[in-house]
């Protein structure tokens, strides 16, 4: 019989409280085998219950500052030492910008493949499948690693977090980091602060505000509030300082994968579909019936955003009532 | 200060993109252009060229023949030279292989500073800086929103997903910047003028002191194994707002699917 395979599940997660991609990450290393979960920081007590409850067989505890006040380098120095270690079939990493680079770095150091951006995962007998979707989501692409330790990172909102509970085991495991890991330094930190809203990436529901909202994002917040959605924006209204870059939907700010998107006085431009194409039901609201957003629509409405959205949301608040 | 600016010559995002049958990208076949992203990394080099002394800007690609494009850009934006990788072999190479070439390059020309696009607008791994990073063992600043200089301490701002940080290293070092960083400039007539006649010197692997056999798609740790476009969305149903329904109806439509 062939031995159990370990799966390392990089985890994403906040003082602790750990991100739902995470849960994502366990589900689909538990179809390649045992996932162990890799947590780097001092409060592995606030996330111990969650990656037992998403199948972690095991935990390793990564608890260094050398870790946490430096970039991407030391931590891929420490995957390095428990991939050495533990000899994983595996190591799944979220896509965030972090994640990647921290993949990156990862592959260099143990001539693997890496592939990025997966959006689903299949066990299969020459290792793990992947799905990408790929040209702003025109294309779908099936990979596969061939050498090494295959490599790959998630993005999330690609799969439901199945619960199953798990040993989840605690190990400490100590690094050893290199100087020359530590030479881009962080000196200053400013954390974002809360909207309260669900997190853009991980958000079932997200509504985009764009140029049409002419710099008056209430309308979108409050729809978005009355959906229990995050908010996003398209890059004119970032770049119109209407909004914070950190909010901005495409290809050089987030990738949304939600149940539903609403683009409300946004154009859909191909860089603006490039991170929002992959949700499942589209829905838009724009005054303009030649706007290229309404090829991609489910359901469109053409219209004055301004006179729409109030009503909808006022709608919406009595429906739940 | 010399800087070595890694460009991408990539299929244009508005063309008709497609893979060959091999599976890899088709660059031969449609429009290219330099990598929209990587003129942000073009412009940040002619601002530290313009605030620093006795810097040069050497731009470098990897890609087929007609990549050369990319580097004639950045040549009519401003800089000054460029190496134009090209060898049969390389065709097909992924993200590891990309980077043991574009490594060997910045070696050799022994650079203070390596710019980078955040991410390349076709394949957009976005994860080709930190591999040149890791490769060179040089300090790697990513991701940057702003650049500013200090001597030879660059410092930035990187608006990341939970915070807004900002990251100091000193040089020589590997800094990548976002399309937030600047506004990229337009080639000028005296650019495009003066770009005909800075030097670019195409090298082979061989130059580089690279075994064929280490790059290319046989040589690639990632296989793609199929690869299919997908069915446009079926077309859904849009409304007009004249009549003040529109409101209604879209509620009605989000309640049918369940989202209220
Ligand atoms: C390198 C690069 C990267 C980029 N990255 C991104 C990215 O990550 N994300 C992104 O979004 N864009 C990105 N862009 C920009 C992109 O090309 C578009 O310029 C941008 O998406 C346009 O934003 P918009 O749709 O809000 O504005 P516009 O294209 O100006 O569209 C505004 C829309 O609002 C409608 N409208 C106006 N008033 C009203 C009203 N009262 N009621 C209803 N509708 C109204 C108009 O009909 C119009 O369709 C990038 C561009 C480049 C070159
Ligand atoms: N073939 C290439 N030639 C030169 N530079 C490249 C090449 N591929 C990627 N790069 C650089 O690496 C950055 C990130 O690319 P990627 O990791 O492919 O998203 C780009 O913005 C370029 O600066």
């Amino acid at each position: 019989m062939a031995a159990v395979t370990e799966i390392l599940v990089l985890v994403d997660h906040a003082e602790g409280a750990v991100r739902k991609t995470t849960a994502e990450l366990l589900t689909l290393a538990r179809r390649l085998g045992e996932p162990s979960a890799v947590f780097v920081g001092s409060q592995v007590g606030a996330a111990r219950d969650a990656l037992k409850r998403y199948g972690a067989e095991k935990i390793y505890v990564l608890d260094d500052v050398a870790l946490t006040d430096y970039l991407v380098a030391p931590k891929a120095e420490a995957l390095t030492q428990l991939v050495e270690q533990t000899r994983p079939a595996a190591v799944l990493i979220p896509s965030s910008a972090e994640g990647k680079e921290i993949a990156g770095r990862l592959a260099i150091k143990v001539s693997s493949g890496l592939i990025t951006d997966a959006v689903d995962i299949q066990a299969g007998e020459a290792g793990p499948l992947t799905t990408q979707s790929v040209f702003a989501g025109s294309h779908t692409v099936n990979a596969r690693v061939t050498h090494g330790t295959p490599i790959i990172t998630v993005k999330p909102n690609s799969v439901t977090p199945e619960e199953v509970d798990g040993g989840a085991a605690e190990e400490a495991f100590s690094v050893t980091t290199s100087d020359a890991a530590k030479t881009a330094r962080i000196v200053e930190r400013r954390p974002r602060a809360a909207t309260g809203r669900p997190e853009l990436t991980e958000a079932a529901i997200v509504v985009s505000g764009g140029r049409g909202t002419a710099g008056n994002f209430e309308p979108v917040e409050e729809l978005a509030d009355a959906l229990g959605a995050a908010v996003g924006a398209s890059r004119a209204a970032v770049d119109s300082g209407w909004y914070p870059h950190a909010y901005q939907v495409g290809q050089t700010g987030k990738t949304v994968s939600p149940q539903l998107y609403v683009a409300v006085g946004i154009s859909g431009a191909i860089q603006h579909r490039a991170g929002m194409q992959t949700a499942k039901t589209i829905v838009a609201v724009n005054k303009d019936d030649e706007a290229p957003i309404f090829e991609l629509v489910d359901f469109g409405v053409v219209g004055d955003l301004h006179a729409v959205l109030p009503k909808a949301t006022q709608a919406v608040n009595a429906r739940k009532s | 200060m010399k800087i070595v600016c890694c460009v991408k010559y990539v299929p244009d995002a508005t063309a008709d993109r497609r893979f060959n049958s091999d599976h890899t990208v088709d660059r031969a076949g449609v429009d290219g252009v330099l990598s929209e992203l990587d003129e942000y990394a073009v412009e940040e080099a002619l601002k530290i060229r313009e605030a620093v002394d006795e810097s040069e800007i050497v731009v470098v690609t990897m890609g087929p023949d007609i990549a050369r494009a990319a580097i004639l850009k950045s040549l009519q934006m401003g800089a000054d030279s460029g190496v134009h990788v090209v060898d049969e072999a390389i065709h097909g190479s992924d993200a590891v292989g990309t980077s043991l070439v574009l490594a060997k390059v910045i070696e050799q020309q022994q650079a203070d500073l390596v710019l980078c696009g955040m991410a390349s607008t076709d394949g957009s791994m976005s994860v080709l800086p930190a591999m040149l990073a890791e490769r060179l063992e040089l300090p790697q600043v990513t991701f940057a929103s702003e650049v500013s200089l200090d001597g030879s301490t660059v410092r930035i701002r990187r608006d990341g997903d939970a915070a807004t940080e900002m990251i100091e290293a000193t040089a020589p070092l590997l800094l990548s910047v976002t399309d937030q960083a600047n506004e990229p400039r337009y080639p000028s007539f005296k650019g495009i003028m003066a770009a005909k006649k800075k030097p670019v010197e195409t090298v082979s692997l061989a130059d580089l002191g690279i075994d064929a056999a280490d790059v290319g798609l046989d040589a690639a740790w990632t296989r793609v194994e199929d690869a299919q476009s997908r069915p446009p969305r079926s077309a859904g149903t849009v409304v007009t707002d004249e009549d003040g329904t529109g409101a209604d109806r879209l509620v009605e439509f989000l309640a049918g699917q369940k989202f209220i």
